[in-house]
């Protein structure tokens, strides 16, 4: 179990620009925290790099490199065999990725690595939206949510597809080892990244990064939000470890998804007939969970 | 404290000092994101117990524990009130910049 | 200096398993390619090579060609030697990491093998894909057999990981023409290749004790200087394709005359241009017509891109009439090659007359009779009379 006061004082993404509570940014150094200076940070388009290396400021104190946007999941592969050829076998070979470049236009690039069983570890930071550019909609924008390019109107309640399920699709993949996480979870998260240190192959790790200027919620709010999310079961932490699912925190009731919904700009406009529908999606969701993983107490 | 500290950067002044290719050294800071902040973090030590939440949280990763009393980089606050709205002993407020700590 | 080539042995090879020696010979350390009509063979022999332990390197079964060159640039940037080939469609399909790679000056070797671009879809050869990808920053090399295309992917390592280049090398063989011909093809011993090509120590690679960060964001006030410094090392790759050369041709006795070859054209008054396997036939032509005592002569472009530039603005002044054999079209004006040809001969002042003939496309044959027939256009143009300057050659109507 991580403690706080084990980690090291030094900070490897230190300065950047992100949005003022954002939640990359405590993902990003938390996730450098676990596994040291000798990991090599790929990138692709996305709030993380954007932010984070513009010449000459350069806010990563470990390498990195800027990616094309769809191709983080082979260049990881690149990387680790390369290191293997040389061998090389002391170094962290880290993906940070955003909800576009893993679930839409990466995960070919992630389904071809996770397949092959290359030596990496994928973190997938979910904003639920392409957020750099401006609030577009992913694959991994939720049920009713507002985006610039799935808007609500006196046509539209917004986004009408659920969230792409990566944990799932990772999990038939049969990988190693896949998680659930959130920026409101952060000792969850470090546990998990320290996980992924000792095994060997591709780990995939999908945390939710609240953001405040795409979501419409204060800056201090992140925390909040983000266990919301998992308290009104429209998030859940779990991992996939040895071909078996646990759950890491299961809300004894889930409470109604408004809680969670009304306090966010990106779900104003729905009406009590769009909530309904989202908890119900709910509803339905939880129902596969239970039938699924949930072990007998 | 043990935070990272903007250098003066030295740009290339002919073809010659170009680096090879597009890269540049990691862990520079050229410049502060102080003047981004609204409202700033102040610290009543007398209720902190240590508890490392607000450390751990920080986006930016502005407070240092090096020292065991916290202290915060103001050069890097962004003023987004994490910590004070997460701080169980409530031992942090958001002052407007401009406004005496009190 | 050692000139010795009888050393190393004979083997008949076709061009795709010519390229798959020499890439075995260079000791690549990851390998990731993606298989498509007419280089397959190339990822089948390789992987031999691998499966009976001939070669130790990583062999990466990617998904795609963009993931295959999102592979190679993983390898380069953490000091890996890589190699890849693709051909055509792959070729398109992995198009911005080709600028990617480029621009982040990773000395990356490719294997092309030219085949026509879909729609309509044919597996055959013309140089559509490599043609229309001039402006991505590779250097280009066209060969013309089996043996040059073993030559060219060893002295293509050598030419992208030279010190003043550091610019990724696209070693281009004809569908089908030359990658399924089976030709003899001398395969150097190892440990000459060892020699002349040394492992890489990569400038442009991870280093954990001076930690950079790669490819990042260069604004606008940036942005022109890396791109001044990217054309500066094309320049510099001239003198490095010419050095490499000879210092290949010492070691190995086959010298191929750096960026072009001339064939009988000091005293020529046409001449044609051609890339890679038409060359092999056109030089059947040169002689046919020699020998009726026509001054004809030929020029093999080897290197695409840096262009030859200078050669081409003092050609100008030495003949009447230039054709050109453009295995592609830029549709909505002209093939590539006798558009680049036509600007440096514009350069010099006086321009000769010249023909862009649009030749061999998805495989369509380029036989002596059409070259013959190209020749006497060009004397027809050169004296004046009436030809087109831009002409489909082969065409049924």
């Amino acid at each position: 179990m991580v403690k706080a006061k084990d980690l090291t004082d030094r900070e490897y993404l230190y300065g950047h620009k992100a949005c003022p509570g954002c939640g990359l940014g405590t993902i990003g150094r938390l996730a450098l925290k676990i596994l040291g200076e000798r990991t090599i940070v790929a990138l692709p388009a996305s709030c993380m790099s954007t932010v984070t290396t513009i010449y000459p400021q350069m806010n990563y104190f470990v390498p990195s490199l800027t990616m094309a946007f769809a191709g983080t999941g082979a260049l990881l592969t690149g990387m680790s065999a390369g290191l293997k050829a040389q061998g090389i076998t002391d170094v962290h070979v880290l993906g940070l990725a955003g909800d576009g470049g893993t679930a839409d236009i990466g995960l070919q690039a992630l389904s071809g690595a996770v397949e092959r069983g290359d030596d990496f570890i994928y973190v997938c930071y979910d904003n639920e939206a392409y957020m750099n550019t401006g609030v577009q909609r992913s694959s991994l924008t939720p049920i009713g949510a507002h985006t610039t390019n799935s808007p609500s109107g006196t046509a539209s309640y917004g986004e009408k597809k659920p969230k792409k399920n990566l944990f799932e699709i990772m999990i038939a993949h049969r990988i190693p080892y896949a998680a659930t996480a959130s920026s409101a979870y952060p000792y969850d998260f470090m546990n998990k990244m320290e996980k992924t240190k000792s095994i060997q192959g591709p780990k995939f790790i999908h945390i939710m990064c609240p953001c405040p200027t795409g979501w419409g919620f204060a800056s201090d709010l992140t925390v909040e939000i983000g266990k919301r999310a998992v308290e009104t079961g429209l998030w859940y932490l779990a991992e996939y470890e040895n071909g078996k699912v646990k759950m890491n925190v299961v809300p004894k009731t889930l409470k109604p998804v408004e809680e969670y919904l009304t306090k966010q700009r990106r779900f104003r406009h729905l009406t009590e007939e769009n909530i309904r529908l989202i908890q119900e999606h709910r509803d339905r969701e939880w129902e596969l969970i239970r039938e699924k993983w949930f072990q007998e107490k | 404290m043990a935070k990272p500290k903007i250098v003066k950067f030295k740009f290339p002044e002919s073809l010659e000092e170009m680096p090879l290719g597009p890269s540049a050294a990691a862990g520079i800071l050229t410049e502060p994101n102080a003047g981004w902040r609204v409202q700033r973090p102040v610290l009543d030590h007398s209720q902190c117990v240590k508890c490392l939440l607000c450390w751990v949280l920080c986006p930016e990763g502005v407070i240092d524990k090096e020292s065991g009393e916290l202290e915060i980089d103001m050069n890097y606050c962004k003023g987004c009130g994490l910590c004070a709205h997460e701080c169980p002993k409530d031992a942090i407020k958001m002052v407007r910049e401009g406004e005496d700590d009190q | 200096m050692i000139n010795n080539p009888q050393s190393g042995h004979l083997d008949f090879l076709n061009g795709d398993e010519a390229v798959a020696y020499g890439a075995k010979l260079c000791r690549p350390q990851v390998i990731a390619v993606y298989p498509i009509t007419p280089q397959t063979i190339v990822v089948e022999k390789l992987s031999e090579f691998v499966a009976n332990n001939q070669m130790t390197c990583e062999y990466i079964h990617v998904e795609s060609e963009h993931s295959a060159m999102c592979a190679a640039m993983g390898a380069s940037l953490v000091g890996a030697r890589p190699f890849t080939a693709t051909s055509s469609q792959g070729l398109a399909y992995m198009h911005e990491m080709l600028h990617y790679v480029s621009g982040s000056r990773f000395p990356i070797v490719m294997m092309n093998a030219n085949r026509t671009l879909a729609a309509p879809w044919n597996i055959f050869g013309d140089q559509r894909d490599s043609l229309s990808q001039r402006d991505t920053g590779w250097i280009q090399v066209y060969v013309e057999n089996g043996q040059e295309a073993l030559d060219m992917i060893i002295q293509a390592y050598a030419v992208a990981e030279h010190d003043r280049v550091y610019t990724p090398v696209m070693v281009n063989l004809d569908g089908f023409v030359n990658t399924h011909t089976f030709e003899l093809v001398r395969i150097p011993e190892q440990h000459e290749v060892d020699e002349f090509l040394p492992p890489f120590k990569s400038r442009n690679a991870i280093d954990f004790d001076h930690p950079r960060s790669f490819c990042m964001t260069a604004s606008t006030e940036w942005n022109m200087e890396f791109r001044y410094q990217q054309q500066e090392a094309m320049n510099q790759a001239r003198e490095v394709i010419a050095e490499v050369d000879k210092r290949f041709g010492d070691r190995f006795g086959r010298y191929y005359g750096g960026l072009l070859e001339e064939i009988r054209c000091e005293d020529a008054e046409v001449v044609l241009v051609g890339l890679g396997s038409v060359v092999g036939t056109s030089r059947i032509v040169v002689e046919r017509l020699r020998n009726r005592g026509l001054k004809v002569g030929l020029v093999k472009l080897r290197f695409y891109r840096p262009f030859p530039k200078e050669y081409f603005k003092r050609l100008g002044s030495r003949v009447k009439a230039v054709g050109v054999i453009d295995r592609d079209i830029s549709f909505g004006y002209e093939g590539a090659v006798a558009s680049d040809i036509k600007s440096a001969l514009a350069s010099a002042g006086q321009c000769p007359k010249a023909i862009d003939f649009i030749a061999g496309i998805a495989g369509r044959d380029i036989a002596k009779e059409h070259i013959e027939e190209m020749y006497a256009k060009l004397y027809r143009f050169a004296e004046r009379k009436d030809e087109e300057e831009l002409q489909f050659i082969g065409l049924r109507w």
